[in-house]
């Protein structure tokens, strides 16, 4: 049996009221706010982030293949995967995979996942989902389209949902695209793609699925239908045949947004965690075609366990206006970086990656001091190249002492830069993300996140920052 | 393994200083060239006379050719040194240590700095970081760390930064050569725009050209150049093994590189009281933050009680122990290379009883103690020149 094992999500902290967006633009206000990337996340990080929470009870080293499926990569020729499983301090003899061009390419990573865990390829495969799409300034797509990630980890046993069926059709349906030098989607007329496109493929795959198992609409308890608009769900729900209100999952478009690929995974994310273990979901995946697929709830005590959703809606933090939402989009040409450091060399973060990308740390085996970066002499009893290596970015960190600096080049200023002490008593002098400057204090708590550095030298340098600690994560 | 002594070996018998600031129309080699040829005048030297040279800069050039190209200098050994803030005082190291060993006679020092061709606000952090672990540092942002253990321990506000500021803006006021020569107030200096909390404009030391030179002798024969030598009484370097941000158990109240540069020379002139026996000080004042954490780490005054002596105006020209009489880096601004040797170069003043301005004049000044600080920071030099 095949089937979800555990589940992570990622809903980044800033929001941005869609109300800003009409404010600024023109156009008709809209309700609700949309989920926004801070400057320093993308697709790959928001993975990571999804990933480790996906983690939070599983040993990362069980990990044996990663996939990640995008709209929004953050390269057209270097794999994702690849880096996200660095990050994630994977071990290095996995399957690693990117699935692309669709937001139903979420669906078919399940599906490659779901084949190597039946065929016995792999034991425990990651699936993450994530997108960062944008919308030209005051479109709809601008006011829909939100920014998080979902991580799924499929496997044979331990399971909270079991996959009891699948259905998949496809369909060359020209509805929203980018050329591969857009930066924003088009789509063609919105009657058109909701009726032709969205409709239709779900009434099919639905049905397909429903004839192919034999069930009817209400053999299920819930149903995710992720739809191009809030209320789009809704008509093709009811037109099944669907109770709206008891059977259809709340697609939470008023405080996340569409977040694209992942989109419906959110969806599935809350449905289960809200689930009573016998529940049958529907889920269903739309894009160039669609998929839809059975899952049935576990008894499994650990279903509901995951970190609520009202934790991330709770901890957000509203971006002031528009404009500092163009300015963490880098939708507007602002001053150039005054302050040009040193670029980063390819080598060098090669060479050092297990401590810049996997972000370990070293203890002296002599007299137990942990030290950040890696070093051969120990700072503190001066012992030659006798050092382990430790896990750092899973630790919590205080803070010492701070400075909230106005001359570093930052979107957001001012930028924050904090000595942390980690549980173990190293220490490091890092940059604070996602934060709120009025929040900093000594002696707070802050988690080590994965996030770009910087783009100098023309690539994506990813490595770690800390932010305020929140509730459970990293636990 | 005993380590030596230089007091009284090595004397200064000629400085020059340019003006500091904005020097849009001088070039390096200008800036050289007049601080070169103030101090071989002052000396009573020719450059013919120079047996070799140390030439200090962080940023604005490479090698010895810094020197031999602007003075023709043909031949004769120049050493390039680099060592962050505390590179001028360490070039007057290395060359006082030349003379010492009894390898030469006379050399040049010379210090400098060309950082307003860079366009850059603030120093331009090249060679200064790593493109990972250094990222997000700035110098007012790593220097102002210790604000928080001064804030929450010992009352420190912005007003007391402020007065620090204050001070050292109403001496710069009364020296011609420095960037900066007006007087502030108070609310001026607590009310100017964050540049890094809790330092704000005028808590911030500005970006500087500027050049300093130095000739030195061996004190044997001083005597034979001038009647008021100084002598270079202690030298001292100290460079920390981590930058504090990344040290585990570092304590943000103290910088140990001064701690150590400061007891070090202390060492070296048997000074068991600076308070006693030092009668001006100038001090690296990058930041407002910086001289405080400096009166420390110096020995001035402990920390429960730096709020208290900054209050009374203990470190102000008319206090009892007079630090940053040139307005410092505050006032003078800072291009790098040649902070050092300007500092040193303030104290041959005083203690010769020339100061430019009588007003900035310590009285009966016979010895002075010169610091720098530099890194994030972990290099720290002292130099305690005087009279015999």
């Amino acid at each position: 049996m095949v089937g979800i094992r555990s589940m992570g999500i990622y809903i980044p902290r800033y929001r941005l009221e869609r109300n800003e967006i009409s404010r600024a633009m023109g156009g008709i206000s809209m309700s609700g706010e949309k989920a926004v990337c801070n400057f320093d996340e993308d697709s790959v990080t928001m993975a990571v982030e999804a990933l480790r929470d996906s983690l939070r009870e599983i040993d990362s080293e069980e990990i044996d293949s990663l996939l990640f499926a995008s709209t929004s990569a953050p390269y057209k020729e270097k794999q994702s995967s690849s880096t996200i499983a660095m990050l994630a301090d994977l071990k290095e003899d996995i399957f690693t995979s990117d699935f692309s061009n669709s937001i139903r390419s979420g669906a078919s990573a399940l599906e490659m996942a779901m084949a190597r865990v039946k065929s016995g390829m792999s034991k425990n495969v990651a699936v993450t989902v994530s997108d960062d799409r944008l919308g030209v300034g005051g479109s709809d797509f601008e006011k829909y389209f939100g920014d998080g990630a979902v991580a799924l980890v499929l496997s044979s046993n331990d399971l909270i949902a079991t996959i009891e069926g699948v259905h998949t059709i496809n369909d060359d349906f020209l509805d929203v695209w980018r050329t591969s030098t857009d930066i924003f989607a088009s789509s063609w007329e919105d009657r058109f793609v909701k009726t032709k496109g969205f409709e239709n493929n779900i009434a099919k795959v639905v049905k397909g699925l429903m004839d192919k198992y034999n069930l009817l609409p209400s053999d299920f308890d819930k149903v995710v239908l992720a739809g191009p608009d809030y209320r789009i769900g809704q008509s093709i729900g009811k037109s099944l045949g669907f109770d709206i209100t008891s059977q259809l999952q709340n697609n939470m478009f008023d405080q996340v947004g569409n977040i694209g690929t992942a989109h419906p995974f959110l969806m599935l994310f809350s449905a289960i965690n809200e689930a009573k273990p016998g529940d049958k979901i529907l889920l269903t995946v739309y894009g160039d075609g669609a998929m839809a697929l059975i899952l049935s709830v576990t008894n499994n005590e650990r279903v509901g366990n995951a970190i609520n959703i009202k934790e991330y809606l709770y901890n957000k933090l509203l971006l002031k206006n528009y404009e500092e939402y163009l300015k963490i989009k880098n939708l507007i040409v602002t001053e150039a970086d005054r302050r040009p450091s040193l670029p980063s060399s390819v080598p060098h973060m090669w060479r050092e990656r297990n401590y810049f990308t996997r972000f370990h740390g070293v203890r002296c085996f002599n007299c137990g001091t942990e030290q950040y970066p890696r070093h051969r002499i120990c700072y503190h009893c001066k012992s030659k190249d006798n050092f382990e290596e430790i896990k750092l970015s899973l630790k919590k960190g205080t803070v010492i002492t701070y400075t909230k600096d106005r001359l570093f080049p930052t979107k957001l200023p001012p930028h924050v830069q904090a000595v942390i002490e980690l549980e173990g008593g190293c220490r490091a002098y890092m940059m604070m993300t996602d934060v709120d400057p009025d929040e900093v204090k000594s002696h707070m708590l802050v988690d080590m996140v994965p996030r770009v550095l910087h783009e100098r030298s023309n690539f994506y340098n990813y490595g770690w920052k800390c932010k305020p600690s929140h509730g459970k994560r990293n636990v | 393994m005993a380590i030596g002594n230089i007091k009284d070996k090595v004397s200064i018998i000629g400085m020059g200083c340019t003006k500091f600031g904005e020097n849009w129309d001088m070039s390096a080699d200008d800036m050289i060239i007049d601080a070169a040829y103030e101090a071989f005048e002052d000396a009573g030297i020719e450059p013919g006379d120079i047996q070799a040279a140390w030439v200090s800069a962080t940023s604005s050039g490479a090698s010895g050719t810094m020197l031999a190209n602007p003075l023709k200098l043909d031949g004769i050994p120049i050493s390039r040194i680099e060592n962050y803030c505390a590179s001028g005082q360490d070039a007057i190291r290395n060359a006082a240590f030349s003379i010492a060993c009894g390898m030469y006679d006379i050399v040049l020092v010379i210090g400098f700095e060309k950082l307003k061709d860079s366009g850059l606000r603030g120093l331009p952090l090249t060679s200064f970081s790593d493109p990972v672990i250094g990222l997000g540092m700035t110098a007012p942002g790593s220097f102002s760390l210790p604000w928080v253990h001064f804030f929450e321990e010992h009352g420190v506000t912005k007003e007391t930064l402020a007065k620090i500021a204050v001070k050292n803006h109403y001496n710069g006021s009364l020296n011609p050569k420095a960037h900066f020569q007006g007087a502030i107030s108070t609310e001026q200096a607590v009310k100017a725009p964050i540049i890094a909390w809790p330092l704000g404009l005028f808590d911030c030391c500005p970006t500087t050209d500027g050049a300093s030179a130095a000739i030195l002798v061996s004190q044997k024969i001083a005597k034979s150049f001038r009647k008021d030598y100084v002598n270079i009484k202690a030298t001292s370097l100290a460079v920390d093994a981590m930058i504090p941000g990344y040290r585990p158990d570092h304590e943000f109240s103290t910088w140990p590189a001064t701690a150590r540069a400061a007891k070090d020379a202390y060492k070296q002139v048997g000074i068991t009281n600076p308070l006693k026996e030092i009668n001006l000080i100038e001090c690296h004042d990058c930041f407002t933050m910086t001289e405080l954490v400096n009166y420390c780490d110096l020995g001035l005054c402990k920390k429960e009680e730096v709020k208290d002596c900054i209050d009374s105006g203990f470190f102000e020209l008319s206090g009892d122990m007079p630090v940053n009489v040139s307005g410092g880096l505050l006032s003078c601004g800072h291009p790098v290379g040649a902070t050092g040797v300007r500092m040193v170069y303030e104290l041959y003043k005083q203690i010769q009883g020339k100061a430019d301005d009588p007003r900035r004049q310590v009285n009966n000044a016979t010895m002075g103690l010169a610091h720098n600080l530099g890194g994030y920071p972990q290099v720290s030099s002292v130099i305690i020149v005087g009279i015999e």
